[in-house]
C-alpha cells in the first residue's frame, strides 16, 4: 500500500512546479499553462484523500474543479486574444495599463 | 509491488513533466510537456480507484483544453524571444525550492488520519465506479452541480464577448488630428 503521504508530497511539488512558472514566465499562455498545473496538483490531493478516507467527496471536489478549469481556459485563452488583437504586448510584464 | 512501480513510474514523469512544461522555450513543447503531465496524472488517478475521473481527466483535460491551448499558441504564433524567463527569476526559484523544502518536511512528519466514509472500494465495486459517482452528484452535489453549469454557460458567453471581432459604426475619432 502506497502511503498517503507519497501523493500528498507528488502534489506538493506539482504545486510548487506550477507556482514557480506562474512567477519566472513571461509567455501568457506558459503561464496559463502552469495555472493547469496547480489545479492538477489540487486534484491528486483531493482523490487521494478521498481514496485513503472512504469517501466520495474528494472526487466530486476533482470533477468541479475539472470544470471550473475548462471555464478558466476558455476566459483566459479570450482575454489574450483580444491582448494580442489589439497590439497591447507579447509578454506579461509588458502589460502595465493598469499598474499603479 | 506492481502498485510501487506504477506510481513510481507515473509520479517521476509527471513531476519531469511539469518542470519541462515551465522550463522550455518553446510554447508548443511546453504544451506537448503538459499533455504528458495531464496524461500520468490520469494513469495516477487509477490507482487511487478513481476510474470516472480518469476518463474525465483525459476526455476534458487532455482532450478539449488542451487542444484549445495548442489552438491558440497556433493561431497567434508567437516568437520564441531571447529572454523567456523574468528578469528576478533566480529569486523566485530560491523562494520557491524553499517553500517546497519545508512543505516537504511538514508532509512527512504529518500523521494522517479522520473519520472514514462509506464508501469503501467494496461498496463503490458493487454497482461500479461510475455508478457510485452519479449518484453521488445528483443526490448530495446537485446544488453544486448546477450551479456549475450557470458558471460554464456565464463562461462560455463572456469568452465569445471578448474574441468576438468588434463590427458596428466605426466610433468618432475624438482628438483633433493636425
Amino acid at each position: 500500500m502506497i502511503p498517503l503521504s507519497a501523493y500528498v508530497a507528488l502534489s506538493f511539488i506539482l504545486f510548487m512546479t506550477g507556482l514557480l512558472g506562474v512567477l519566472i514566465r513571461r509567455n501568457f499562455i506558459i503561464v496559463l499553462m502552469s495555472v493547469e498545473i496547480m489545479l492538477n496538483a489540487a486534484n491528486i490531493n483531493l482523490v487521494a484523500f478521498s481514496h485513503y478516507l472512504s469517501s466520495m467527496a474528494g472526487q466530486m471536489a476533482a470533477l468541479f474543479v475539472i470544470a471550473i478549469a475548462a471555464g478558466e481556459a476558455a476566459v483566459g485563452l479570450a482575454i489574450i486574444i483580444v491582448v494580442f488583437r489589439g497590439k497591447i504586448a507579447t509578454n506579461v510584464d509588458q502589460i502595465n495599463l493598469l499598474k499603479w | 509491488m506492481m502498485m510501487y512501480v506504477l506510481f513510481g513510474y507515473f509520479a517521476t514523469v509527471s513531476i519531469l513533466s511539469g518542470i519541462f512544461t515551465i522550463a522550455l522555450k518553446n510554447p508548443v513543447h511546453c504544451g506537448l510537456s503538459l499533455l504528458s503531465l495531464l496524461l500520468h496524472v490520469a494513469g495516477l488517478f487509477v490507482l487511487l480507484n478513481a476510474e470516472f475521473l480518469f476518463a474525465v481527466q483525459i476526455i476534458v483535460y487532455a482532450g478539449a483544453i488542451l487542444v484549445l491551448y495548442l489552438f491558440v499558441l497556433m493561431l497567434l504564433s508567437l516568437k520564441t524571444e531571447e529572454q523567456y524567463l523574468h528578469k528576478k527569476y533566480p529569486f523566485f526559484l530560491f523562494a520557491g525550492v524553499a517553500i517546497l523544502a519545508e512543505l516537504l518536511i511538514l508532509v512527512f512528519q504529518t500523521p494522517y488520519g479522520g473519520a472514514k466514509g462509506t464508501a469503501t472500494p467494496e461498496v463503490v465495486l458493487q454497482t461500479g465506479p461510475s455508478h457510485a459517482v452519479g449518484i453521488t452528484m445528483f443526490s448530495d452535489y446537485l446544488l453544486l452541480f448546477e450551479i456549475v453549469g450557470v458558471f460554464l454557460l456565464g463562461a462560455i458567453i463572456g469568452a465569445i464577448v471578448l474574441a468576438k471581432t468588434p463590427t458596428g459604426p466605426v466610433p468618432e475619432p475624438t482628438g483633433q488630428r493636425e
